[in-house]
């Protein structure tokens, strides 16, 4: 048997190399979230303050906090997850239970992921046209509505997803038993899929929370607190994207603030649905 | 419908009953199936209402300049007179650039993950990557005005100015002064948001590689590296390539991440380092400054561009990996 050693030293040579990029590759992706998070804490760490929570958004040069801002986040959130989940919801089932394989279930399961990946500033500017046009003026509501235009896709794909992993079996059992198809998708499908289904809407509120693009054009923003949803309303991304742009120091300091703020809901609800996840694993 | 339930009084109840009852369960099965049959609607009507809703106000925009909107770099909001190229230029170009960098280092991820790395590290290195695509856009854009470019200033741009400088081609891509933020920047920020995509995907793709195929392979005496590339790779390349698609349907609709760092010059330089805008950009900053109809009409008319290029490309992705999903269902 003839060995080639300078074919099997090369074949060697080109492993390593390939097994060095992808490991570099690996870091590469890393390093970012090293670097991002620790300018994150760095910068907003030293900006955290009680005053955060307790004042609204200040004129520059004065002390203040991002009260206006959280306060118009979480209630838009809410407001879109609350009226948005049952809508995913309830298509979700349609496409697990009903649709299946008919051609209508094939062009809403099509349509729902192009709006899953598609420019959430191009919804904000469908909402812009349909609702602060006729209404004359920016409002919370408009801001509501163009967060559920982005939680509807996501709640639907993880709904439909979790709703097929329940055994058939399950829903076989139960309609023997006699319970009407309705009967068994509430009490037993939707039931055996709630882990899943639950984090779906966790991974829709991380995934709004730090929704910018369209609440410039829908809700804009507003200095002062307040809770009326007819009226403009402030939001924490907002907030940082007027004050990161701005000329001022403190301002920068808020953004920097707000960021850490909003990071850290969003790494903790994903963290917290992948835990669900896995318990469900 | 737990009236339904068997209870004593139901098993005893006469026949009469007993059909008011099924009558009853079937009306409320009617009822629940109309109404998720409503909510896929909805979903339907969102789409449809995005598009009809981004025509009627590009209606103006697409009157006054029709097709040569795409093709005119005019942007002079005084004289009413706007051109997307500048802008649509700047979209394809940062996201080539992220591209160029997200897939082959996506697909490294992927085969660390899947191949190489130990089992004890899979999980949480799987998970520290999927966080970035986590964290939001916005924060991209914040960190990458304050903490990046500067960064990336001074440490990178500089030296590859001063490196290139003089060489023909590459020369002009890369001169001019270093700014930091600009449309090179912008480029590799997006790279960074959609590297996560592109992993997860290819790594779901190259677990339905039979591991028949890859162990035959590594039977016959191939290296790690032969059984990706020759094995692997050309099994799962559908797949790869619907999840390169789909990180680029981000990758075109990015917006406060690139917003920040593109600089919004309405220009179109050679040098990759310039200042540079995208339709996404140009959006975001003028929509609520735009004070002519025409002017937000022509942002519209941008955004329904955007909409269909984006809509284009997620097509393409879906249907390549919708194809790989029954490829592997068939095995």
């Amino acid at each position: 048997m003839i060995i080639s050693q300078a074919l099997y030293t090369r074949r060697r040579f080109s492993n390593s190399v390939f097994i060095g990029l992808s490991i570099a590759a690996a870091l590469f992706g890393l390093v970012w979230l090293a670097f991002i998070l620790s300018a994150l804490l760095a910068e907003g760490f030293s900006a955290l303050s009680p005053l955060l929570f307790t004042a609204s958004t200040p004129p520059p040069g004065q002390p203040g906090g991002l009260l206006n801002a959280i306060i118009g986040s979480v209630l838009m959130s809410v407001a879109a997850v609350v009226l948005g989940t049952p809508i995913g919801l309830f298509a979700g089932t349609y496409l697990a239970e009903y649709g299946k394989y008919t051609r209508f279930a094939f062009v809403v399961r099509f349509v729902n992921d192009i709006l899953l990946s598609a420019p959430s500033i191009v919804l904000g500017l469908f909402i812009y046209e349909i609702v602060v046009v006729p209404m004359g003026h920016f409002s919370g509501w408009a801001g509501i509505l163009s967060l559920m235009v982005i939680v509807i896709p996501v709640v639907v794909r993880t709904s439909e997803n979790m709703l097929i992993l329940v055994p058939g079996g399950l829903r076989e059992a139960a309609s023997a038993l006699g319970a009407p198809m309705s009967f068994v998708i509430r009490s037993v499908t939707w039931k055996a899929a709630q882990a899943g289904i639950i984090t779906g809407v966790l991974l829709a509120i991380a995934r709004i929370s730090g929704e910018t693009a369209p609440l410039l054009f829908t809700a804009l923003n507003n200095q002062f607190l307040s809770t009326n949803l007819n009226a403009p309303m402030a939001s924490l991304p907002a907030v940082i994207f007027q004050y990161a742009l701005s000329p001022y120091n403190d301002w920068h300091q808020l953004a920097w603030a707000g960021a850490l703020l909003v990071t850290a809901t969003v790494l903790v609800l994903s963290i917290f649905a992948r835990l669900l996840e896995k318990k469900r694993n | 419908m737990a009236d339904i339930a068997l209870t004593e009084a139901n098993a005893n109840a006469d026949l009469a009953t007993r059909a008011e009852i099924t009558r009853r369960a079937g009306r409320g099965d009617a009822r629940f199936h109309f109404l998720t049959l409503a909510a896929a609607i909805v979903v339907l009507l969102i789409f449809s209402g995005v598009i009809i809703s981004l025509v009627i106000g590009a209606f103006p925009a697409i009157k006054a300049f029709g097709l040569s909107f795409v093709s005119s770099s005019a942007w002079d909001p005084t004289d009413d007179e706007f051109g997307g190229l500048p802008s649509i230029y700047g979209t394809l170009i940062t996201s080539v650039i992220s591209m160029l960098v997200a897939v082959p280092v996506g697909i490294g991820i992927a085969i660390f993950l899947t191949e190489l790395c130990p089992r004890m590290l899979r999980r949480p290195i799987g998970i520290a990557i999927e966080l970035l695509a986590g964290i939001p856009s916005i924060i991209y854009g914040i960190w990458g005005l304050f903490v990046f470019a500067p960064w990336f200033q001074e440490h990178v741009q500089q030296p590859i100015i001063d490196a290139t400088d003089g060489i023909p081609v590459i020369g002009s891509l890369f001169s001019g002064p270093p700014y930091g933020i600009g449309v090179f920047t912008a480029g590799l920020i997006i790279s960074i948001m959609i590297l996560p995509f592109i992993s997860a995907v290819t790594r779901d793709v190259f677990e339905t590689v039979p591991a028949m195929l890859k162990e035959a392979a590594y039977g016959l005496g191939c290296t790690t590296w032969e059984v990706m590339w020759r094995v692997v790779l050309p099994y799962a390349r559908t797949g790869v390539v619907g999840g390169a698609m789909l990180a680029l349907g981000r990758a075109l609709g990015e917006t406060m991440a690139v917003t920040f760092v593109i600089g919004n010059a309405h220009k179109i330089h050679a040098s990759l380092f310039a200042p540079g805008t995208t339709i996404s950009a140009t959006i975001a900053n003028e929509f609520t400054e735009a004070t002519s109809k025409l002017y937000s009409s022509s942002l519209i008319f941008m955004g329904l561009i955007l909409f269909f290029i984006t809509f284009v490309v997620l097509a393409a992705a879906q249907l390549m990996l919708r194809r790989m999903e029954r490829q592997a269902g068939a095995k």
